[in-house]
């Protein structure tokens, strides 16, 4: 069996799974639930000075039969009295000594983050996670985003909280920035010892085309809220590799936004995390997907000869690379399997309305034919066709050494002609 | 690995004509279908599975790629869940509770994805369960089907030595020589017991008639706990003068034989099965599919009151099969010392026989699917056990009321499916295993 056990910048739990600070992690009952479902850590929900939340909070976007592959919230931080969350923290770190209860926190002044800091670690918290990153109402109230999107604040802020913590302090950073990497630093110059990212992305989920208004609505009217679940991964993964590649960033991450299966969790590891974070794949199927999780890495794992999570940690960051140094004598072309094709030609409009138009139907037969002498291997027809291995994108031997842009324009190094230009 | 016990090779099996009614899923196919899961809380399928598997949470790992896994969480439910998949009446148990029925949308196919998981499980070779820890405690199971290989199984998982007694020379009862060969054909039945029986310590005396070849008393003193698990008897007889001719016989015997070795059904142009449940619906479109080209059912009931599955009925008559309601045999032809005809007569409303309504049905081949007859009786001198016209009455842990004996499938709830009897053997081997455990055991009493 693979050793699943993480320490994320000191924070040590059983597996690198932890609920993000969120409804899931609201209170202690849920937690220990979420313990024994087989979480291996969790962010307490955001305290702070308890707020008033409003209904509906919610929103989703369904896609094509999929429910909720995006989800927005316009919820704020704690509602519960503080001294119930740090009696709860207190009782689930007795009863789950081995899990990691980390406390998210957002407050305003220098002496609330003092204070609040010393009553989370005494109620037993293994680290902290400062919140800069909640795009909505606590940033109208120059907190969360609003500390996250000004790194001299963040840095601040950070500095503030390192000194006063006594357990390890994760930066916990907004993506709604134009360059993720100052923000890191800036927790780093700060004295953080690790960030988590990403929090959720400023977005308006829908309008109500009957009533004019916005969702979700509250009473007539609405406003912006935070973009998490399935569809904001992409964004979230690129986030996490920026930082994991950039030499003088080098924290451990915890990586957060969009994990739903194992997958999606070794995608994370893979680009750095030493720890993932979830949170609407839990608000929508429950604790209980923590055993896919747990069962998929695992599996992963073991095909993979992993015997340990830092084998893996960080494995894509060396191949994640900047688009001057890819090699643009690399050629692959579309292949269609005749066996597996359906005739649905999705490919044919695809290539002809979306790519280079090299894709055309055959006559007597639905099985369309790729021009390879004009296919620029764009994987656009992969992409829209139905059935799994059907289309193959394949490399060609064109001939040509490999030639970046930075080679071709530093070193004169010869690019092969360009193909699909008419 | 090949037991010793297995069919006879597929070429001389005559059940090697069938294909699958319900094929295999592509991986396109099941990932497709497993999306479509819902993924429900509390589902009502998990509740309609006579074993509990967690149905949401193994078609999950189907759409996350996690298959092993996906078969684990069946396994840990149901060790027979590979042929479940295939020969559980899905449409009355757990696809019948799917909630998209209640929408009017198409359930979801667990068996199919079922199917699946646990077929790629036994292609890969995954293994899931060890021996537990040698408790020193043995248990003798009487008979090798589904339920003492289900209640083995976890009896091994919890440390005891097993010794099945089982009195035909094949292992794996009903479901590799009953179950029809388009759900599952007897070789793969038997690996699914070769399967099983791989946890290791599963003693299997093949031969081994209990009653007559090993006393019960013998089995007390051999064992600490014995479990019941020896199915239905022979199929049962009508008692009309005539069952005796070359061309009756009974519909589960004739099961076993095409499914175990040849079946010669050259000169056969018109059959009749007498009875309206499974059985009888089985060998109707066994008989179709082997090629005999008239087929009839006979049963004295109407057509909605068949006790088999209405799903299976419509499927045979699509194979065009035909079936007269509200018939009862009453007597044979005989033609050259073989049976050439079936007499009848109608049944009212109230089965009584109409008067003048006798008639022959013209038939070379009869196959009586009247049920099977049960075999407590062979318990009636053993004390404590409690029988119930022929059946063994068991509280829900399957403990018979004599201390230490323990029964669950086919003998004790009558004949059922093969998953009750999977998970009446699990139950009981639960109980067995507390029993133990608390100190108790028939050796030495
Ligand atoms: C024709 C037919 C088709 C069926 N089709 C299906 C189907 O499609 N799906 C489904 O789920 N179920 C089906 N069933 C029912 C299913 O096969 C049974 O419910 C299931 O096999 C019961 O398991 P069991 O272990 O209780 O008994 P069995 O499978 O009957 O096994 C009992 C074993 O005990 C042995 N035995 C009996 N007496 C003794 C003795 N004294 N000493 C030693 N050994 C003994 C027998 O030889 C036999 O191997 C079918 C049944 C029949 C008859
Ligand atoms: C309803 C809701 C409430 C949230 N509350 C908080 C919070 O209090 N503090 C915080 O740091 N992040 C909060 N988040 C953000 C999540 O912790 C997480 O960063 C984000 O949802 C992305 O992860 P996901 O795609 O797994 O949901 C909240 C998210 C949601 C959906
Ligand atoms: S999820 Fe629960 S709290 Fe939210 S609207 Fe529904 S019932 Fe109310």
């Amino acid at each position: 069996m693979p050793d699943l056990s993480t320490n994320c910048a000191g924070i040590k739990s059983p597996n690198p799974f932890w609920l993000a600070s969120a409804p899931p992690a609201n209170s202690g009952e849920q937690i220990m639930r979420a313990f024994d479902a087989g979480w291996g850590g969790a962010v307490w929900k955001t305290l702070g000075q308890p707020i008033q939340n409003v209904s509906s909070r919610f929103g989703a976007v369904d896609y094509r039969g999929s429910k909720a592959i995006g989800f927005n919230n316009i919820e704020l931080i704690t509602d519960r009295p503080l001294e119930v969350n740090f009696k709860e923290i207190y009782e689930v770190k007795k009863r789950y000594p081995d899990h990691a209860v980390v406390v998210s926190l957002m407050v305003e002044t220098r002496q609330e983050w003092q204070d609040i800091i010393k009553r989370s670690i005494d109620a037993g918290a293994d680290g902290l996670e400062l919140n800069f990153g909640c795009p909505h109402g606590m940033c109208e109230r120059g907190m969360g985003s609003a500390v996250g999107q000004e790194p001299t604040v963040n840095e601040r802020i950070t500095s503030w909280a390192v000194e006063y913590s006594t357990v390890p302090v994760l930066v916990k950073l907004t993506p709604n920035v134009g360059d993720i990497v100052p923000h890191g630093l800036a927790a780093k110059a700060g004295g953080a010892h690790g960030v988590s990212l990403i929090n959720t992305i400023k977005s308006i989920i829908g309008v109500d085309l009957d009533t004019f208004v916005p969702r979700p609505v509250v009473g007539g009217l609405s406003t912006n809220g935070g973009y998490c679940g399935a569809a904001v991964k992409p964004i979230a993964l690129h986030m996490v590799g920026a930082l994991a590649r950039e030499p003088s960033f080098g924290l451990p991450i915890s990586g957060i936004g969009g994990v739903s299966d194992w997958r999606d969790a070794v995608e994370f590891l893979l680009l750095g995390s030493s720890s993932v974070q979830v949170c609407t794949a839990v608000m929508l199927y429950g604790y209980r997907i923590v055993e896919d999780l747990i069962e998929g890495l695992n599996g992963y794992m073991r095909d993979k000869g992993f015997a340990r999570l830092d084998q893996l940690i960080g494995r894509a960051v060396p191949q994640f690379s900047e688009w001057g140094d890819l090699n643009l004598n690399y050629e692959t072309v579309a292949k269609i399997n005749a066996d597996k094709c359906i005739g649905c030609q999705l490919c044919v409009t695809a290539c002809h309305d979306g790519a280079h138009q090299c894709i055309h139907p055959k006559a007597d037969t639905r099985v369309p034919v790729v021009d390879e002498s004009e296919c620029v291997g764009c994987n656009l027809c992969q992409i829209v066709c139905p059935v799994t291995g059907c289309i193959e994108m394949v490399p060609v031997d064109n001939g040509f050494s490999p030639a970046s842009w930075n080679q071709h324009v530093g070193e004169g190094a010869t690019l092969r002609p360009k193909k699909g230009v008419h | 690995m090949k037991s010793p016990t297995s069919p006879a090779p597929g070429a001389e099996r005559a059940e090697g004509v069938f294909d699958d009614f319900k094929p295999a899923y592509t991986d396109s196919q099941a990932l497709t279908e497993a999306n479509r899961c819902l993924y429900c809380s509390d589902a009502p399928c998990i509740q309609a599975c006579p074993t509990g598997i967690n149905i949401p949470e193994f078609i999950r790992k189907i759409s996350t790629g996690n298959v092993r896994g996906s078969a684990g969480t069946i396994f840990e439910s149901n060790i027979l869940g590979m042929s479940c998949a295939r020969v559980c009446p899905v449409e009355v148990l757990c696809v019948g509770d799917c909630v998209y029925n209640e929408m009017g949308v198409p359930p979801i196919q667990i068996g199919k994805l079922q199917r699946y998981a646990t077929d790629h499980a036994f292609e890969a070779g995954w293994t899931y369960f060890e021996a537990g820890a040698d408790t020193g405690k043995s248990v003798g199971l009487i008979g090798a089907g589904p339920a003492s290989l289900a209640a083995a199984h976890m009896l091994r998982r919890l440390g005891h030595a097993c010794t099945i007694y089982e009195k035909r020379p094949v292992i794996g009862g009903l479901n590799v020589t009953g179950v029809a060969p388009y759900k599952m054909k007897a070789d793969r039945g038997a690996e699914e017991v070769d399967w099983i029986l791989g946890i290791g310590g599963i003693d299997v005396q093949t031969g081994v008639e209990i009653g007559a070849d090993v006393s019960f008393t013998d089995l007390e003193a051999r064992h600490d706990a014995i479990f019941v698990g020896f199915g239905l008897g022979p199929d049962s007889r009508l008692a009309v003068a005539g069952e005796e001719l070359a061309g009756v016989a009974g519909a589960v015997d004739f099961i076993e034989a095409f499914k175990l070795g040849p079946v010669d059904l050259g000169g056969v142009q018109h059959a009749v099965v007498v009875g309206g449940g499974n059985t009888a619906i089985d060998a109707v479109r066994e008989l179709i599919g082997l090629g005999v080209p008239e087929v009839t059912m006979v049963y004295r009931g109407a057509e909605a009151g068949m006790s088999g599955y209405l799903h299976e009925w419509k499927a045979a008559r699509i194979e065009a099969a035909s079936a007269r309601w509200r018939t009862q045999p009453v007597g044979f032809v005989a033609a050259d010392g073989r049976v050439a005809g079936l007499r009848c007569v109608k049944l009212d409303e109230k089965k009584q026989p109409i008067a003048g309504s006798e008639h022959e049905i013209p038939c070379d081949l009869v196959l009586l699917a009247i049920g099977q007859s049960k075999l407590g009786a062979l318990l009636a001198d053993v004390d404590g056990v409690r029988l119930e016209r022929g059946r063994l009455v068991v509280d829900a842990d399957g403990e018979t009321g004599r201390p230490g004996w323990y029964a669950g499938g086919d003998c004790a709830n009558g004949g059922k499916e093969v998953v009750n009897a999977a998970a009446e053997g699990q139950r009981a081997a639960l109980a067995i295993d507390a029993w133990l455990k608390a100190g108790h055991g028939l050796r030495g009493q």
